[in-house]
């Protein structure tokens, strides 16, 4: 879980330093920081971004600054405020608050298979769990990265899925709903990846992130691999309003994803996911 | 390659796995090793199906045909998946198309004579029909996961 925030409700500016259009509703943010700079952070977190004047949104990390220069932050316009944030240019200045949550704990995973199941912009909040992965490559057992999108134009990071398959030290899988021929890579749902890859399932740590019914098949795929419930990590999606688990806006059974998640194991998560409306 | 050496392949693949050495070798009677290099057309739509495919090695994409337009893949397949099931239900005609995305190294099993062995011994045939309702169940559900467009679904920002 995070440090605790020393003024959590107060946005630290950022400048944007970059920005890349990723797909057609998707772009990510290079920042910068202009007030003093934010706790770091850790994969898995999420930020409270500002655009101002018109509100905020919960936004996971896609890079650190340690890794990758700046604060990376992918995000999709699905509504007035991600918009927003998604038409910052470079040099407007956006708020951040943060980092928030429970990350995907990759102290835990040493010694031990990883496998990452990511579905559309699930891959975000992946991305630097994947790039600490491989960094401190010899710290962990094999790792597997089995990527869905809904069609190729779609797919975030080619760059890094490029270069991490290009490594021989990552499996990277990546498979898409509908594809003309010329595509080279896979057609089908990305449960089928985990069917078709080999795992030793006593050894294995599995993050899955993406549409929470994309995950519900996904984690049910795993189990029926044999991977134990606990084994499997989740990152969830509520409308964190506050992000200090006072609003219970994210309340999700007796958890604050806020602050509880949004990475919980499945073993928690599984009785949850199967009542209506929660 | 003999009966036997088919024998052996059939036995390492998961559509197959626990089938006693009898059942086997009467499904490997209808079977042949083949190479199909990348880029081949294996079957196409409207075709007799009288043949399916244990795939080996490589991939296997199942294709349909737009109207004015190329193609588009619907699915792929790869080692220790199943291409085909039309052989098994009259007409006995491809629904879809099927290419080697790469070179395939597959075992061909011939329809009409696996379904004779099923007619003569029901014990066989009734295991071999569970086997292919489970893939035919799998494939469904996965077509149904891919109804719900579930990347495209506006939860996730």
């Amino acid at each position: 879980m995070a440090p605790t925030v020393a003024r959590p409700l107060e946005p630290s500016r950022y400048r944007v330093a970059r920005r890349r259009v990723e797909t057609p509703d998707m772009v990510t943010l290079a920042l910068e920081p202009i007030d003093a700079p934010l706790h770091e952070g850790l994969p898995g977190e999420f930020h409270m971004m500002w655009s101002f004047g018109v509100g905020e949104a919960p936004i996971s990390i896609a890079g650190l600054p340690a890794d990758d220069g700046a604060l990376l932050h992918t995000i999709r316009a699905v509504g007035p405020v991600t918009a927003a944030i998604c038409a910052a240019e470079p040099g407007d200045v956006i708020g951040i608050r943060g980092p928030f949550g429970s990350g995907w704990d990759l102290e835990t995973a040493r010694g031990r298979d990883v496998v990452i199941v990511a579905g559309g912009i699930g891959l975000a909040p992946l991305r630097p769990a994947m790039v600490a992965l491989v960094r401190d490559r010899e710290r962990f057992g094999a790792i597997t990265l089995l990527v869905g999108a809904r069609e190729p134009d779609e797919l975030l990071y080619l760059e890094d899925l490029e270069a991490w398959g290009a490594t021989r030290e990552v499996r990277v899988a990546v498979t898409v709903d509908r594809a003309s021929p010329d595509w080279r890579g896979e057609v089908g749902v990305v449960t089928r990846l985990i069917a078709r890859h080999e795992l030793d399932p006593e050894a294995t740590v599995a993050l899955v992130c993406g549409p929470e019914i994309m995950m519900r098949f996904a984690a049910r795929a795993l189990v029926d691999r044999g991977l134990e419930a606990d084994a499997i990590r989740l990152s969830m999606e509520r409308n964190m309003h506050c992000a200090i688990a006072q609003c219970g806006h994210c309340q999700l059974g007796p958890d604050f994803l806020c602050r509880e998640g949004p990475v919980l194991p499945y073993s928690r998560l599984e009785p949850l996911m199967q009542v209506p409306e929660l | 390659m003999t009966v036997r050496d088919i024998r052996d392949l059939l036995e390492t693949q998961p559509t197959f796995a626990g089938l006693g050495a009898d059942e086997l070798d009467v499904i490997a009677g209808c079977g042949r090793n083949v190479h199909i290099p990348a880029g081949t057309s294996i079957f196409r739509e409207g075709e007799a199906a009288d043949t399916f495919f244990v795939i080996r090695e490589g991939r296997a994409a199942v294709e349909i045909r737009v109207p004015q337009g190329g193609s588009l893949v619907l699915d792929t397949l790869g080692p220790g998946e199943v291409l085909g099931w039309s052989w098994l239900f009259a007409p006995y005609r491809w629904h879809f198309d099927a290419r080697a995305a790469d070179d395939i190294r597959a075992i061909a099993l011939d329809g009409e004579c696996l379904r004779d062995k099923c007619a003569e011994d029901p014990r066989l045939g009734y295991d071999l029909m569970q086997r292919f309702a489970q893939l035919m169940l799998d494939r469904l559900q996965s077509a149904r996961v891919r109804l719900l467009d579930l990347y495209g679904s506006r939860e996730r920002r």
